[in-house]
């Protein structure tokens, strides 16, 4: 498998941590409580760690001494390649934790197959990932839970985001010509065949949460191919503010 | 309780205190020393909460991802503080919610550092450098306070902020070391948190209300003077390390004495900013209560959730 094409099916699965992780690390000091607050953190910096390892790896594979600063702030918004469900902005905190337990989900299937890579330094970032994004699991959806079956208001603002959220979710089953090569060479994972387990294991939550998952006809998708949302130009002009103001100067 | 038995207890309590025996929650204890102590655990509570904000405005854009994550483990950190200090305050029979509630009417103060905005990157390594520094001054002698869990709580807060006053110079340092538009910014930033650190100790001893009752139980081992002249002393030698100037053209080192001279404080300013009227004082409020009030349904939600929960066991359980 080439460098290229490795690198790219990095970046596939790296820039969703780091545009989650981004996303969370906005709430930090803005959370319902003491205790949301401090878990939202530790699930950022989980992800914002697991980024720091696939970047490292990609830095490394591409030579020409990049680094993984490089990777995470100096590329175009075309060029990440996070799904669109991660870079919703935080309307509210249902809209954070349906976010994150849809994500949640896929990440977690997506890492046990990882780890049957051919690419140890791959398997060895999602052994390590597994444990933390189990975690992440249980939090968001011990909150769908809470907030499904809490009160009157409560439901209907998860269920709000739950509507709004579920047509991205089709994004995270879709191979882009990366992930085929990757596959090809039994390096990368068949995110074809996470679908049915990851549907079972949405419905079980939801079910005990009294949610209901929308009728979608029309699934967005996009943001594998760089094609964002609006919201992604924010997002990175704040991530990127430092390194594109400053250039070339160690922090 | 007879007035002869509450002076009689009293002494016993003013004894044990002489004794450095530690005050646990169930033990007697004067309405007074109750009601002051509630008064500083919290506010001081309140201060890391308020101190997570002028922080985690540069969280998103942190330089590196390194840096990045550091200062979100940083804030994380003065939540788990604030998380304890709110316990250790709740031992003194107050709620959580009340003393939100203190706080959100602005009847609890809270560190008036806060209230400056970090307007660059160099701002997270001074207040990690400074304003760090000046805490763990303040705070250090507190981890053998009278009170118990006030003393424990803070053995562990100031191992953390030791840590966090050395990632907050090795910022600055990386700064004076760097480009000459870093090594500004690092400037900058001194010159900008050098005063307002200093007004972190507190009014001076002539000004200071609660000193002399603080001293008696040991919730303060050295007056808001000393406190300072050490901060100066410690602090000077740093910025000399990495080329950065102390912005007090009054500065100077004084062989008799063996401390620094320094300049005027603008005790104007620091009142200014106690009474609420600093640069971002009404924003970091309204930050805390937006984010309380925003937060409510998802609390009542979880409550709500606990108690259904609680029911369907008991139905079980018959």
């Amino acid at each position: 498998m080439k460098n290229e094409n490795l690198i790219q099916y990095i970046y596939g699965i790296a820039d969703n941590v780091l545009i989650l992780g981004q996303r969370l690390s906005e709430l930090c000091g803005h959370g319902p409580n003491l205790e949301t607050d401090i878990a939202c953190t530790n699930i950022a910096l989980d992800l914002l760690g697991q980024t720091r390892s696939y970047y490292q790896y990609a830095a490394q594979l591409s030579g020409e001494g990049k680094t993984e600063d490089d990777i995470a702030f100096l590329r175009n918004e075309r060029q990440y390649k996070n799904v669109l469900l991660v870079e919703q902005p935080n309307r509210h905190f249902g809209y954070v934790i349906t976010r994150q337990f849809l994500f949640d989900a896929f990440h977690l299937l997506l890492l046990e197959e990882l780890q049957n890579s051919k690419d140890d330094t791959l398997v060895a970032i999602a052994k390590k990932g597994i444990k933390e994004v189990s975690y992440h699991q249980r939090f968001s959806s011990d909150w769908i839970k809470r907030l499904g079956d809490g009160t009157q208001e409560s439901h209907k603002k998860v269920q709000e985001a739950l509507d709004d959220l579920w047509r991205f979710t089709n994004e995270l089953f879709l191979m882009t010509e990366d992930d085929k090569i990757a596959l090809e060479n039994g390096v990368g994972v068949n995110v074809l065949t996470l679908q049915e387990k990851y549907n079972q294991r949405i419905k079980e939550v939801l079910d005990e949460a009294t949610l209901t998952i929308p009728e979608t006809k029309y699934f967005q998708k996009g943001g594998k191919q760089g094609i964002h949302s609006e919201h992604m130009g924010y997002l990175l002009s704040d991530l990127q503010y430092m390194q594109r103001t400053y250039p070339n100067m160690k922090w | 309780m007879s007035e002869k038995e509450i002076k009689n207890l009293e002494e016993i309590f003013e004894q044990r205190i002489a004794r450095d025996e530690k005050i646990e929650p169930k033990d007697w204890m004067p309405e007074k020393y109750r009601k002051t102590h509630i008064r500083q655990i919290s506010q001081h509570a309140h201060s890391e909460i308020v101190g997570m904000l002028p922080e985690g405005n540069w969280i998103t854009r942190a330089p590196s991802l390194r840096r990045k994550v550091a200062l979100l483990a940083k804030v994380q950190d003065e939540a788990g503080h604030g998380l304890y200090l709110y316990s250790a305050c709740e031992t003194l029979g107050i709620s959580r919610d009340e003393l939100y509630d203190q706080l959100h009417t602005g009847k609890a103060k809270y560190s008036s550092i806060f209230n400056y905005p970090t307007i660059t990157w160099a701002d997270i390594g001074a207040i990690g450098w400074l304003v760090d520094g000046a805490a763990i001054i303040n705070q250090v002698p507190l981890c053998n306070t009278s009170y118990g869990p006030y003393a424990r709580a803070m053995i562990r807060v100031c191992k953390e902020e030791s840590f966090h006053q050395r990632q907050g110079y090795e910022i600055i340092m990386t700064l004076a070391k760097g480009t000459p538009e870093q090594k500004e910014m690092a400037q900058d930033a001194l010159n900008r948190w050098w005063w307002p650190s200093l007004m972190m100790l507190g009014p001076t001893d002539a000004e200071s209300v609660h000193t002399a009752q603080s001293m008696k139980w040991k919730l303060k081992r050295k007056t808001n003077d000393e406190l300072r002249q050490q901060f100066i002393d410690q602090t000077v030698p740093q910025a000399d390390l990495i080329g950065l100037t102390i912005p007090d053209p009054d500065l100077k080192w004084n062989e008799e004495t063996g401390h620094y001279d320094f300049g005027e404080i603008d005790w104007d300013e620091f009142w200014q900013v106690v009474k609420g009227h600093g640069p971002c004082n009404k924003e970091r409020m309204s930050a805390r209560v937006n984010a309380w009030e925003e937060g409510e349904w998802v609390r009542d939600a979880a409550m709500a959730y606990a108690k259904k929960q609680e029911g369907k066991k008991l139905k079980k359980a018959i």
